[in-house]
């Protein structure tokens, strides 16, 4: 399997993921912060439109007891996906790996006979 | 972009199930056909899925001084067009609204919406037009996929406005208040998803541009000019 473009594409996403790293590592150092969900503070601002009045009409089914569980599924969801990316391109390059070569058997194959 | 369960008054939980409900029906319709025509899309089609289901779980610092998650939904938008994305984001919705209380049922119509349907369908027309421009295949799906996060979270602050109009300005004044929460957070958080969308996407042009070739996603003529690249 010869790579196509090196690891150029790879580089650029290694600086930019350190550029974002960097940026919050420099908001951190300028004051406090929540770092609150942005979902639930348009919550906030659903109140200061509507003065507090507005009450959810239905409420969620299920709620995480804690913080630990609700990051638990989280975890898990994140699991589950890498699990299916990792398997699949796995399954590729072995797919490829295994086409190459027999590729090739059949070439010499050829070649002694 | 959740919009958490029981704030969408009546009537517009029901308009955004209106709006997403048929788009939903047709992505199942043309996904089972693109399966039973061949079955090579469906690792793809599971690698798309995962993909969505890894980024949306991942909360991000941003730099003004709070968290939001990337969609997830470029990769499935490119390779699969906004209707399939539409299904593969509901499941992940679905997930979070009933284990994690994070959007609703309620509100599931407008999220499905806000990042199946609209942010899809703009990396769909971004990566279109910017493959067909000539513009490099990777900084294409960067493009896509970036703009697709963004355009996610500006159409929940719309949602938002048009459901609470300020008593002052109105729907206008409201989504200037929504899009200052969601807008300028997602900046760097969408650029970080589409550089990882674009890493993604590479490995899958290095091990199946025959797929995506035959699905019309990518032109031979593109892959044999990355081949060169990198010759």
């Amino acid at each position: 399997m010869k790579r196509a473009g090196g690891f150029g594409l790879e580089a650029i996403v290694l600086g930019l993921v350190l550029l974002f790293i960097a940026a919050f590592a420099y908001t951190s150092s300028t004051g406090s912060h929540q770092w609150s969900g942005a979902d639930s503070q348009a919550e906030g601002v659903i109140s200061d439109l509507t003065g507090g009045a507005y009450e959810p009409w239905y409420q969620s089914i299920y709620e995480p007891p804690s913080g630990e569980i609700e990051s638990l599924l989280f975890a898990l969801q994140a699991a589950i996906g890498s699990l299916i990316i990792g398997y699949f391109l796995g399954y590729y390059r072995a797919m490829a790996r295994a086409k190459a070569a027999s590729a090739a058997a059949e070439r010499d194959g050829k070649q002694d006979a | 972009m959740h919009i958490m369960e029981g704030f969408l008054p009546h009537p517009w939980w029901e308009i955004w199930f209106a709006l997403s409900l048929p788009v939903l029906a047709y992505g199942v319709y043309k996904m089972n056909r693109m399966i039973k025509e061949s079955r090579e899309i469906l690792p793809l089609l599971a690698v798309a899925g995962a993909f969505v289901f890894v980024l949306s779980s991942l909360k991000l610092p941003s730099v003004t001084g709070s968290c939001s998650h990337p969609t997830g939904t470029g990769m499935g938008a490119i390779i699969f067009g906004p209707a399939i994305t539409s299904v593969l984001a509901v499941i992940v919705l679905v997930y979070q609204a009933v284990f994690l209380a994070h959007g609703g049922l309620t509100t599931l119509g407008a999220n499905v919406f806000s990042m199946g349907i609209a942010g899809p369908a703009v990396g769909y027309l971004v990566y279109r037009a910017a493959s067909r421009s000539g513009l490099h295949l990777y900084l294409s799906v960067f493009l896509a996929a970036t703009l697709a996060d963004w355009a996610t979270y500006l159409v929940t602050a719309a949602q938002l406005a048009l459901a609470f109009p300020a008593a002052s300005g109105g729907v206008y004044a409201s989504f200037e208040a929504f899009a200052a929460v969601f807008a300028i957070t997602q900046v760097p958080l969408a650029a970080v998803e589409g550089a990882v969308t674009a890493l993604m996407f590479k490995y899958i042009v290095e091990l199946r541009s025959d797929v995506l070739v035959r699905m019309n996603v990518v032109s031979a003529r593109a892959i044999a000019r990355l081949r060169e690249a990198a010759a």
